[in-house]
């Protein structure tokens, strides 16, 4: 029962410090995640695909997901009440903050967006938030590419997610230059995934 | 009676756009407008950009921000309610759906071989989600300087295995912002102190 505590606390905070949406929570939530045990950077990076490519904010699909997964450990045998408890939860947990701030701008403090301190603050953030982005999707092809978590272990240079990683590169960017339209990450998950499946399994002798 | 309507179309409204937009908040932004200033002429255009900076400067998902906020706009507290959880529902329906399988359809065989392909997918579309965001950042020194400081530190830091957390970049971001702030105010005042008009000598206070 502690870990439903833990959960809403822990989505609480990500839902209230988070800014830039859904791509600025990913730092944040895949460090709580992993410092809390319940899921490993891999599992993550698997389901944020799948968060990619469902509908609806990618912040919610992280938290009902996650949510679920810890909750399924609950209750020995009554898993789907567990899983629904803990997804509730996160989900509940990560909206709230959002909800209330918002209510409070709209009904309360109509002009708290204009005040200049807010404002500075707000400009401060900004390159950060994008700063920490972009580093997020750099250490993840660090990780993916190296099979490491820190430089601290053992270090096999893995070939395939770097060509990968760089096809969806060779997609993405000349698509967006001609065409100028931004390819649909869908599609790019599927592409990566026929890769995947062509270079890691035996199918080919590569 | 009308306003009871008025809030249960307002969720599901919000509930198709929950269910049918793929990309998270950022492209939910474009379908809102088309929704609610050109169909139901619900909200004048100027008043939905002013929604949309709100919602991508505060804390949060940006899809639920932007709901809370058109909600209130629409049928006050209850449209706000309803019209957040209209946008949550589809997403927890079917991530929460696809809990229950995602452990045994993630460890089919071929399925692995699928998800090595994809974790490097996913590290491309988060590193080009942060080049974007990039791109059209404003290019003074004060943005480039806290960008970069934050890109190098923290991708140095997570293959170092440091637990500093994206929180406190955040914090720290906005801080730096409020100071430039106040120096550039503090600046502002001197020069205004060292230039007096024709009559110096006492220099006056304004």
């Amino acid at each position: 029962m502690l870990i439903l505590l833990e959960l809403l606390l822990t989505f609480l905070k990500v839902g209230a410090t988070s800014f830039g949406g859904g791509y600025g929570m990913i730092p944040l939530l895949s460090e709580e995640v992993i410092i809390h045990g319940w899921m490993t950077a891999e599992e993550f990076r698997a389901f944020l695909a799948v968060a990619e490519s469902t509908p609806g904010p990618i912040a919610i699909n992280m938290a009902t997901f996650i949510g679920s997964q810890v909750g399924a450990n609950l209750f020995p045998n009554a898993v789907a009440l567990g899983r629904f408890l803990g997804a509730f939860i996160a989900t509940f947990g990560v909206v709230l903050p959002a909800f209330v701030i918002i209510l409070i701008i709209v009904a309360v403090v109509n002009k708290l967006m204009e005040y200049a301190g807010v404002k500075a603050f707000l400009s401060g953030i900004r390159p950060v938030v994008i700063g920490l982005i972009t580093a997020t999707g750099i250490t993840m092809l660090l990780e993916v590419m190296l099979g490491i978590k820190t430089l601290y272990g053992t270090v096999a240079f893995d070939w395939k997610a770097l060509v990968i990683f760089l096809s969806m590169g060779a997609i993405y960017y000349p698509v967006k230059l001609v065409k100028k339209k931004t390819v649909s990450p869908i599609l790019l998950i599927a592409v990566s995934a026929v890769l995947g499946i062509l270079l890691y399994s035996p199918l080919l002798p590569i | 009676m009308e306003k009871f309507k008025k809030v249960l179309k307002l969720f599901l409204i919000m509930f198709k756009i929950g269910l049918f937009t793929f990309g998270g908040g950022y492209a939910m932004i474009a379908v809102l407008e088309r929704e609610f200033v050109e169909r139901q002429k619900w909200l004048a255009d100027e008043e939905f950009l002013n929604i949309a900076g709100i919602a991508e400067s505060t804390p949060g998902p940006i899809a639920i921000n932007s709901a809370t906020y058109i909600g209130y706009k629409i049928a006050g507290f209850f449209g706000s309610l309803f019209a957040t959880l209209g946008v949550v529902l589809p997403s927890f329906i079917i991530i929460f759906a696809i809990s229950f399988v995602f452990d045994w359809f993630s460890s089919l065989e071929y399925v692995t071989y699928a998800f090595r392909g994809i974790q490097a997918c996913v590290a491309f579309l988060i590193f080009s989600a942060g080049l974007k965001m990039f791109s059209k950042l404003k290019k003074n020194p004060f943005n480039l300087i806290l960008y970069l400081i934050t890109l190098i530190s923290f991708t140095l830091l997570a293959l170092f295995g440091s637990q500093f957390s994206a929180v406190f970049y955040v914090l720290i971001g906005g801080g730096i912002g409020v100071i430039v702030y106040l120096i550039g105010l503090l600046v502002a005042r001197k020069k205004k102190k060292n230039t007096p008009k024709d009559n110096a000598g006492e220099g006056g206070n304004e």
